[in-house]
């Protein structure tokens, strides 16, 4: 029925040898092929620090340490730490969407440095390779933050190739991050005024300063953890008078700011979606514009609360959670927002807008317990324990992962001109948002409780909350296997999307799906701020509603 | 503005994507500017480390500082502020489209780069051969006169700073404190050195990096790929190289000066 072919477009290809195939695809400096590079091999790396994460709950289930020794879960745990944080939540949606969208929502033929795109992937995968290897020849066992004093003198693990890995996948980082300010600068289409921007746009916006300003902070901060750690002398050294507590602050300066890399593109994306399906402007759109900028500049000033046990000063502990709290300010101003969008809105209940429900429930959970977090007192009472965990398993997970799955299945028919299964999308979307439920929520007990992290053997009394982790993170896993399945199938035997499939207003719906190599037969030219629904709109949905289809 | 996309008017180094020669040379600077925000942020780690320890043993800094060779160094920054003059010219003469000028120029800007790297590691040089045991780099390589007093200023294992210097200059007793405040910590000497090695060896690997940037440049303005229409190449390199510059001016009074 539905297997006619696609017009020709960005991944088409009039290579007729498998070199040049490959070519076509290695060396193209189209920002929608390179999105598609990232797409898959972000991919990858999300199912090993899965993998990693699932021999880690494995562990976990019984409360001795009969699957690993301390020593290997340890590596698994880095592992899982290291991948998901640098290879997959700090890239993930920057340089899957963000690279596909930025340049057809702001009606530009390419990114402003298309070379540099292709470079940021190449640096992508060097910098994984590293880390790969790393995890290879034995793994590392420093945690994700390879703290010193033990990662430059102690650890006997590969340390350095870690390092290296992050360092040069950090460079990645910063040339998206620098692509994606010229690009939102110099290259927006005539009447794209930056308050008719979609909001997508001004997140990654702060991203991109963020990237750019934090991290070589964490790049000269891991290259004096490794030439101390090769030549054994180093400003961490406390043998000579040097101080590993400086390393924190140099590492949390860039690692805090990271989270919001993780997290604002995601807000970006959901404003996309709460848009799109309930057919309303973003209730107070400057506000959720600037709150992005404001957690950009915010985020810089808060690093101290990752130190309230490190020896730092509690007067400085106290600053430090004060602006902590201050963060909660634009953070609840999105929340608030998106809710009040939703407000008398035409709701359809779409997978990708189950995923931004989701993520609006989890978002509000992970941000709250922040708050309990930023206070120092509370804070030193569940230092190191699940409860940290916890918590930022549900801005990471809860956040960036929520919102990067409805973002893939919202622009999906626009990446490959091909709906995906929409019941199955559904199903996935409800296992995705219970799985991670029951994976998370008993380890807020659980750490409030005194169960710490980072431990393989654990006393009798937490083994419930465990097992309920576990239990959940296999649900989460099957959550996660179904799109994979369902979506790769789409590819072949998907409906024909048609250009506009949500008959959302963006630029990007106005180009052909999937979108032709130059992006635009003609130059767009923007006449209406973003998000103009057309009255009618609604109205249509509701005659095209029929029973059984979303509502 | 309703073109289609691919018959607009396009110079010789427009490339596809944009739509006008002042668009493209605005995007290009403006992501070297960006870059240079990064590459401070770079350094700032290590201003940032500097400024701690500095702040933690003043009296050390005082006593290591003039262990290092400050003639060579002033030498090295009248070199370095020569050549941003020479390619701050570079940039005018590409503007007024005089490629003679401008070739040799952009040629100075690359042998005083390559004189600023050598005086370096002449530099480096003596600092080793003093853990060898002589007196200089040449002295070292032909065997010839050994130092007088031991003294290795290479952070490492051998890191030896001459006691008696120190106490010369009033370090002396900060150090001996340090030491009876904290026995068995070695001597936070080798911190300054250690900051002093990394910093000037960093900003070596960018004039390395700059010198290489401005080899292709010249390459490029050999080959007639410049006019007053377009030489974007040369004004964002130039931008990078006055980076470097601005970053030794502070390194050198930091170390040096202190």
């Amino acid at each position: 029925m539905s297997t006619t072919a696609l017009p020709s477009n960005y991944s088409t290809n009039s290579a007729t040898t498998a070199s040049a195939w490959l070519k076509s695809w290695l060396l193209t400096v189209d920002h929608k092929r390179i999105a598609i590079l990232y797409l898959i091999s972000i991919n990858v790396f999300f199912l090993l620090g899965g993998m990693a994460a699932s021999m880690v709950r494995l562990e976990l289930v019984t409360p001795q340490g009969d699957l690993m020794s301390a020593d290997m879960y340890n590596r698994m745990f880095t592992l899982h730490g290291v991948i998901m944080v640098f290879f997959f939540l700090i890239p993930g949606i920057p340089s899957v969407l963000g690279n596909f969208l930025i340049p057809l929502m702001i009606g530009a033929r390419d990114l402003a440095f298309p070379k540099l795109n292709l470079l940021s992937w190449y640096l992508y995968m060097g910098g994984g390779i590293f880390a790969l290897c790393a995890a290879v020849f034995g793994g590392v066992d420093t945690g994700w933050t390879f703290y010193t004093p033990f990662s430059t003198s102690y650890s006997n693990s590969n340390v350095v190739l870690t390092i290296a890995g992050a360092f040069i996948m950090g460079f990645s980082s910063i040339l998206t991050g620098l692509n994606f300010i010229v690009t939102i600068h110099k290259m927006r289409a005539p009447g794209l005024t930056w308050f008719r921007l979609p909001l997508f746009i001004w997140a990654h916006y702060a991203t991109s300063l963020i990237q750019i300003l934090a991290t070589p902070v964490v790049a000269i901060a891991l290259l004096l953890v490794a030439v101390e750690r090769i030549w054994h002398v180093g400003v961490f050294d406390p043998a000579i008078g040097g101080d590993p507590v400086l390393y924190q602050h140099l590492f949390w300066f860039y690692s805090h700011p990271a989270v919001y890399i993780m997290i604002l593109p995601a807000m970006g994306v959901i404003s996309e979606l709460i848009a799109t399906f309930s057919r309303r402007r973003i209730f107070g759109y400057e506000f959720v514009a600037f709150s992005s900028i404001a957690i950009a500049i915010l985020g810089f000033l808060v690093w101290g609360h990752h130190m309230y046990v490190s020896s730092q000063s509690v007067y400085s502990g106290l600053v430090f959670g004060f602006i902590t709290m201050l963060v909660a300010i634009p953070s609840a101003i999105k929340v608030f927002n998106w809710t009040a969008t939703l407000y008398k809105g035409s709701i359809s209940y779409r997978t990708p807008m189950l995923y931004a429900l989701g993520f609006i429930g989890l978002f509000v959970i992970g941000g709250l317990t922040g708050i309990f977090l930023s206070v120092v007192a509370v804070d030193i009472h569940v230092t190191d324990t699940y409860f940290v965990v916890a918590h930022f398993h549900y801005v990471m997970v809860g956040g960036t992962m929520m919102a990067y799955l409805g973002g893939i299945h919202y622009w999906w028919p626009k990446m490959t001109g091909r709906m995906y299964n929409e019941a199955w999308g559904a199903i996935s979307a409800l296992v995705v948002f219970v799985g991670f439920n029951l994976t998370f929520f008993p380890q807020f007990v659980m750490g409030y409780l005194g169960m710490p992290r980072r431990y393989h053997v654990y006393p009798q009394e937490f083994q419930i909350y465990h097992v309920m982790s576990t239990a959940g993170s296999s649900i989460l896993g099957i959550g996660f296997i179904i799109p994979l399945v369902y979506l790769l199938l789409s590819l072949r035997y998907g409906k024909l999307a048609g250009d506009n499939p949500w008959d959302a207003p963006g630029l990007e719906w106005q180009t052909s799906s999937p979108p032709p190599t130059f992006n635009f037969a003609t130059q767009p030219i923007v006449t209406e701020e973003a998000y103009a629904f057309h009255p009618e709109a609604a109205i249509r949905d509701a005659e095209a509603w029929q029973p059984g289809s979303p509502l | 503005m309703a073109t289609t996309t691919h018959d607009h008017v396009s110079g010789p180094a427009l490339q596809h994507h944009y739509d006008t020669p002042g668009q493209q040379k605005e995007a290009a600077t403006l992501g070297m500017w960006a870059f240079l925000v990064t590459e401070i942020m770079l350094f700032g780690g290590i201003f940032m480390a500097y400024m701690v320890y500095r702040w933690a043993y003043p009296e050390i800094w005082a006593a290591a500082a003039p262990h290092l060779n400050t003639p060579l160094a002033t030498l090295n920054t009248v070199v370095l502020l020569v050549s941003s003059l020479t390619v701050a010219l570079a940039v005018h003469a590409a503007e007024v489209g005089n490629k003679r000028q401008l070739v040799t120029l952009l040629l100075v800007t690359i042998l005083l780069g390559a004189t600023f790297l050598g005086i370096k590691f002449t530099e480096y040089g003596e600092k080793f051969a003093h853990c060898a045991g002589y007196a200089s780099p040449l002295a070292w390589a032909t065997g010839g006169e050994r130092l007088g007093e031991a003294e290795c200023l290479v952070p490492g294992k051998g890191f030896l700073f001459p006691v008696a210097a120190a106490s010369a200059e009033g370090g002396a007793p900060a150090a001996a404190a340090a030491d009876a405040a904290q026995p068995g910590m070695k001597s936070p000497h080798q911190l300054f050195f250690f900051l002093y090695f990394c910093a000037t060896g960093l900003h070596a690997v960018h004039m390395v990096v700059g010198i290489t940037v401005m080899s292709v440049i010249a390459g490029m303005a050999i080959r007639n790929k410049f006019s007053p229409a377009y030489f974007t190449p040369v004004e964002i390199g130039g931008l990078y190289w006055h980076l470097i510059d601005i970053i030794w001016v502070f390194l050198f009074p930091l170390f040096y000066l202190v």
